[in-house]
């Protein structure tokens, strides 16, 4: 199975309107929405039927026992993450705990121990087709670990299958690097934006780091003619295959606020879309392509 | 006067106001905390930048002290220790708590410095401008932006916090100290969705908060709507322009380069102002 | 010689578990007595580390060799610091590894991947 993995560097360059594209156009047995802060492909994908539902735990955090606590603030000095507040009693603050442990061992009365917490859900529809997808509860960390879990979640329930396609996050953080991990391709879909260029590279040599293969295409080209320029340059001088240009198009914003893909009808940007998918299959399943990055 | 620009959803315009208000007020400081994809820098180009590194603290070990007692790697809830024969430790694992500091009995741990990241300052026009970068590689960004926002801790003037895309704690983090939120938000399906993610977000935390509308279309505008059914203030509505966009592409702060946007972008921080101080 | 395998259940018959770091159990097989023993791999629920902590076991279980589809760097750099020798498996049966094993049909292990850097983060 090759699973190709859509990220950005900069949010709202098209990542979940090119993944639902790519999915409907491949009719991929499998996908995933690794964008667990802001999951979105659920609202293009239209699933009839009911999710598996389970509960996602994040890291266990500390909590204190009033009725053992014998202020001694030695939790409160210790804590790297300033997360024990102190008002008539001493609380740990959840948001701010990393469940690191070190006030429970430096508790003189015991007074600290641990519980998990729900940070979220993970949500997998089975049916012709396996979608896996999940939501961090707002608020919490370990987005890094969720999407791991959506990943698993996903490659646990399908049998015999040649492509997976996954929907990334914007950034380049623990998230995006949870889901870098084992994929065989990433496409970048960048815009033509002074901001767009600069996430772009930084996504690109955050993406290096793995053994992946790499490429990028050009979404709303024609917003900026002369970015899009810059950025096949770019590729250019740094060996990486652009896969293609799609034009700003209202017609497919009218599809995805409609909840279709936009290959579900028929615009310029569904067509320009045809073609990038055709060229990123391609290099996904082309044997023995190693892509010399010139950094 | 500390303001937090938020959105849920990337690409609705976070830093097209966050800069354009910051740019347009008399006098204020523009914090870039989406540190992982920093652009604010990139359409002010400050000057004079005066740049600071940011690290964490990693542990090491004095081979000669320490016994393979293993209490260490025992304690450490993240893995990030492994004893074979010698103590071995993986700094993009450890979470800096100090803990294997403080629990050896031999005294064997000792911590070290590791760059994640830096903080550049610089001015541009009567704008200070505090970026956050994270270096490429490093997984969290949370002690860069806890360093930005120092930088405001005695501030008593205006503040723009441009934040990350999404809800996640990262966000919250960059939220913390505001006193105001205002989302930004675009009329599209993944938008409003996204925006009901930010908005539970600020709620939580009892943030006042209202919402400017970008790239408004002819017709119904579902981000509207929302806003309407959750009784959320809209502070103004910034049309869909293909001039903005392109001045926005380039990275040209809107208000420097048009009169009309200056008008505009005037008259939203007057609205933003009246509502803070309400 | 104790040769230790990820494996998805705790049964010869079983398959070889794609992921060191995240495979459920680990066979700890010894070549010459041709017993087998099955352990529970803790790091599996760990939020982060789990290469490291599941090579922390392989360790400490005293094997020679290590018999796995692929290995993140984080564990590779704990199994550098020891003798082990870490080998590619051909494929997902245990017997089949095993014979390979003894026959010197198995190549070693070299790509080592970027791993999943999942640690919860904040």
């Amino acid at each position: 199975m090759r699973q190709l993995l859509i990220l950005s560097g900069k949010g709202g360059t098209g990542k979940t309107t090119l993944s639902s594209a790519f999915i409907r156009l491949s009719k991929a047995k499998a996908y995933a929405d690794c964008d667990v802060d802001a999951p979105n492909l659920h609202l293009i994908m239209n699933q009839l039927s009911e999710p598996k539902r389970s509960d996602y735990y994040g890291l266990p955090k500390a909590e204190i026992n009033l009725d053992l606590c014998v202020q001694c603030d030695l939790c409160r000095q210790n804590c790297r993450f300033n997360a024990i507040q102190v008002g008539t009693d001493y609380k740990v603050d959840y948001y701010a705990c990393e469940g690191c442990g070190v006030c429970e061992t430096i508790c003189p009365a015991s007074a600290v121990s641990f519980k998990r917490a729900i940070a979220g859900e993970l949500r997998l529809y089975v049916g012709e087709t396996v979608f896996s997808t999940a939501e961090l509860k707002m608020g919490n960390g370990t987005s890094g670990m969720l999407v791991t879990n959506v990943k698993k979640a996903m490659k646990s329930a399908i049998q015999d299958i040649d492509l997976a396609i996954i929907d990334g996050s914007p950034g380049i953080g623990c998230p995006v690097i949870a889901s870098l991990s084992g994929v065989d391709m990433v496409l970048i879909v960048t815009e033509p934006s002074i901001s767009g260029i600069s996430d772009m590279e930084r996504i690109i040599k955050t993406a290096e780091k793995f053994q992946t293969k790499i490429a990028v295409c050009i979404n709303k080209f024609d917003t900026n003619l002369g970015n899009s320029e810059v950025i096949e340059a770019y590729c250019q001088k740094f060996n990486l295959p652009l896969t293609g240009k799609i034009p700003f198009d209202l017609d497919a914003v009218k599809a995805i606020n409609n909840s279709q893909s936009i290959v579900d009808i028929d615009c310029a940007a569904g067509r320009a879309t045809r073609e990038v998918f055709d060229k990123t299959i391609k290099i996904l399943f082309k044997e023995g392509l190693t892509l010399n990055l010139k950094h | 006067m500390k303001i937090a620009v938020l959105s849920g959803k990337g690409g609705t315009g976070k830093t097209l106001v966050s800069v354009n208000l910051a740019a347009v007020a008399k006098e204020s400081i523009y914090i870039d905390c989406d540190v992982e994809e920093p652009n604010g820098h990139l359409y002010f180009k400050p000057e004079d930048i005066e740049s600071e590194e940011i690290s964490i603290k990693i542990p090491f070990v004095d081979e000669t002290l320490c016994h393979g007692c293993r209490k260490c790697t025992d304690f450490c809830r993240f893995n990030a220790l492994a004893y074979i024969n010698k103590l071995i430790v993986f700094d993009e694992v450890c979470h800096s708590c100090g803990g294997c500091v403080l629990i050896c009995p031999e005294k064997a741990l000792a911590e070290k410095e590791k760059i994640i990241g830096e903080v550049q300052s610089g001015v541009s026009e009567k704008v200070t401008v505090i970026t956050g970068i994270l270096n490429t590689g490093e997984a969290s960004g949370i002690p860069i932006i806890k360093k930005l926002l120092s930088h405001l801790a005695e501030n008593k003037g205006l503040s723009f916090i441009d934040c990350p895309p999404g809800s996640a704690c990262i966000v919250m983090e960059s939220i913390k100290d505001a006193d105001y939120c205002i989302f930004v938000a675009e009329p599209t399906l993944f938008g409003v969705h996204n925006l009901n993610m930010v908005y539970e977000l600020v709620t939580l935390f009892d943030k006042p908060h209202g919402v400017v509308l970008n790239k408004c279309l002819e017709g119904e505008n579902p981000a509207e709507k929302f806003c309407l059914e959750k009784g959320i203030k809209i502070l103004g509505k910034i049309p869909f322009d293909n001039e903005l966009g392109t001045l926005n592409s380039n990275a040209l702060i809107a208000v420097r380069e048009e009169i009309k946007y200056r008008d505009m972008f005037s008259s939203l921080l007057q609205m933003v102002t009246e509502e803070v101080q309400a | 010689m104790k040769i230790a395998m990820p494996v998805d259940d705790k049964s010869m018959e079983t398959t070889v578990c794609q992921s060191f770091g995240r495979t459920p159990y680990f066979l700890i097989y010894d070549t010459e007595s041709k017993e087998s023993v099955f352990l529970d791999n803790s790091a599996a629920a760990s939020q982060g580390g789990a290469g490291i902590k599941a090579a922390q076991t392989i360790v400490d279980n005293k094997v020679s060799a290590l018999l796995t589809p692929r290995c993140g760097e984080n564990a590779a750099e704990v199994m550098k610091a020891t003798h082990i020798q870490m080998y590619k498996t051909i494929n997902d049966s245990i017997k089949d590894n095993i014979e390979a094993l003894n026959a010197g049909n198995l190549s070693l292990l070299d790509e080592i991947h970027a791993g999943f850097h999942n640690h919860g983060e904040k």
